[in-house]
């Protein structure tokens, strides 16, 4: 039975649809694992080969991949629920409602997305903490350090931007609470709180702003941070393994 | 003494005609050059299948954590009705927590700005970088800074009555000082461990620290008006 799955499978992977969707070919030597990852638009920022000791689970506790895990996990139940929200008020509290008790599943969408964005912004944190205790931030690592701390900004914001969408009560005052704390910047803090509110309270100005940073600008400035992040681990040699005693 | 040179140093860009490079490794190596020769696996499939494996097992977490908890869903924003304590999203609480004790200007500007300040700035210092133990060198000079920085920020906690900054803050210095009476061949473990921590590792544990007694604090022991509650008898 194995066996035959494994023509079948052989089989797929010779058609000539396959062949035209993957650059790699067929074959199961290192040249064609390394093709694998090279010819791929989504997998050619890994290098081919890594270091078998950044594979260790106590070298980086995955704390990195989990946390592009959330971010997966957070668009991938971002855009359903987009399906069934209004950023108005107070129609966005009755989509709530509806995601309650109208929507197939809607619960457990929402649901999902919300703890994920805990975990996230949890596991962003423990990510740059590990990072910090194994000395990785040190050259030539030290500006993917830097990206890494606009990464954890732009979680905190995306966290806190889909924190008001609900539009319920602890949704408005904790934006409340927030924004109070941005208008003690000193002489600008008022126009930033304006800015940032489209308004003098949190209202429906804010909710639509709010919405627009959370699904629009944030997640793209997540991507492309992500993006530059990833790479500038390749260009720096890799995942930090600890010093290498043995040639110095 | 003086053999005629075998070979001539030149400089050509054309790898035809001179495919042979010399690299001249300066101080600053790249890891690359120190890690030659480390074992290497392919990516696909030892790092790509982890990454998929460790991916799976979080998805799979957070889906019964999905099936088991709703997320709360309070009433319709209200602007009048405002609840009380009104609390900010989890990993803001620590924040709110410093509102309590200092004036808004520091507490929710001054300190956030210096805490990302600080964390971009971290690896442009040298002394991070190369992650000396603090008391190896200079001990005794680094003994009355470090001896005078804890004193008056203690005395600025206790002037400010924040004993929940000021004790993690001592605790950290006690183990400093720990450190500073621990030799390097101490017999015992956590000693020597101890005494190889450089610096950052010290702020950086008090900022860990300082950060989750605070974000706990302001999650489960405040309550009405912001004052102290104790979470098993509400």
């Amino acid at each position: 039975m194995a066996k035959m799955l494994d023509t079948y499978v052989n089989d797929l992977r010779e058609s000539r649809l396959w062949r035209s969707v993957f650059r790699s070919g067929t074959g199961a030597t290192n040249l064609h694992r390394a093709l694998a990852v090279q010819q791929n638009i989504f997998l050619h920022l890994f290098s081919v080969k890594m270091r078998r000791a950044a594979l260790n689970f106590s070298v980086t506790w995955y704390l990195g991949t989990l946390s592009l895990a959330t971010f997966l996990i957070l668009v991938a139940t971002g855009i359903p629920l987009m399906l069934y929200y209004h950023p108005s008020v107070p129609q966005a509290y009755a989509d709530m409602k509806d995601l309650q008790f109208v929507v197939s599943a809607g619960v457990f969408l929402r649901n999902l997305h919300r703890w994920s964005a805990h975990a996230m912004v949890l596991l962003v944190f423990a990510h740059m903490f590990k990072v910090f205790y194994r000395g990785a931030y040190r050259p030539p690592r030290e500006f993917n350090w830097v990206i890494g701390v606009v990464l954890l900004i732009i979680t905190l914001f995306l966290s806190y931007t889909g924190y008001l969408l609900p539009w319920d009560q602890l949704a408005y005052w904790a934006i409340t609470v927030g924004s109070n704390i941005m208008s003690a910047v000193p002489a600008l803090g008022k126009k930033i709180r304006f800015l940032m509110l489209g308004g003098n309270t949190v209202n429906a100005n804010a909710l639509l702003r709010f919405y627009v940073l959370h699904c629009v600008i944030l997640p793209l400035a997540a991507i492309l941070f992500i993006g530059i992040h990833f790479w500038r681990i390749r260009k720096d040699g890799g995942l930090y393994t600890g010093e290498a005693k043995s040639h110095e | 003494m003086s053999e005629p040179k075998k070979f001539e140093a030149g400089l050509d860009s054309d790898s035809r005609k001179s495919p042979v490079r010399v690299a001249f490794v300066t101080r600053r190596t790249s890891p690359h050059v120190k890690a030659q020769d480390d074992a290497l696996v392919m990516t696909w499939p030892e790092t790509l299948f982890r990454a998929a494996v460790a991916i799976e097992v979080l998805g799979i977490a957070l889906v019964l954590l999905a099936l088991l908890w709703d997320a709360p869903l309070e009433e319709l924003a209200d602007p009048m009705q405002t609840p009380n304590p009104a609390k900010a999203p989890w990993y803001f609480l620590g924040l709110q927590e410093l509102l309590h004790y200092f004036p808004p200007v520091i507490a929710g500007v001054l300190i956030p700005t210096m805490v990302i300040v600080a964390l971009i700035v971290i690896p442009y210092f040298n002394i991070n970088v190369e992650a000396e133990g603090v008391w190896m060198r200079a001990k005794q000079r680094r003994l009355r800074i470090v001896g005078i920085v804890v004193g008056v920020l203690a005395a600025l906690f206790v002037v400010f009555e924040v004993w929940a900054i000021l004790i993690p803050t001592l605790a950290v210095a006690g183990f400093m000082f720990l450190a500073a009476a621990s030799s390097a061949d101490s017999p015992d473990r956590f000693r020597r461990w101890l005494v190889a921590k450089p610096l950052s590792f010290w702020i950086m544990s008090w900022f860990l620290i300082q950060a989750s007694v605070l974000t706990i604090i302001g999650t489960f022991f405040r309550g009405a008006g912001w004052a102290w509650v104790w979470p098993w008898r509400a």
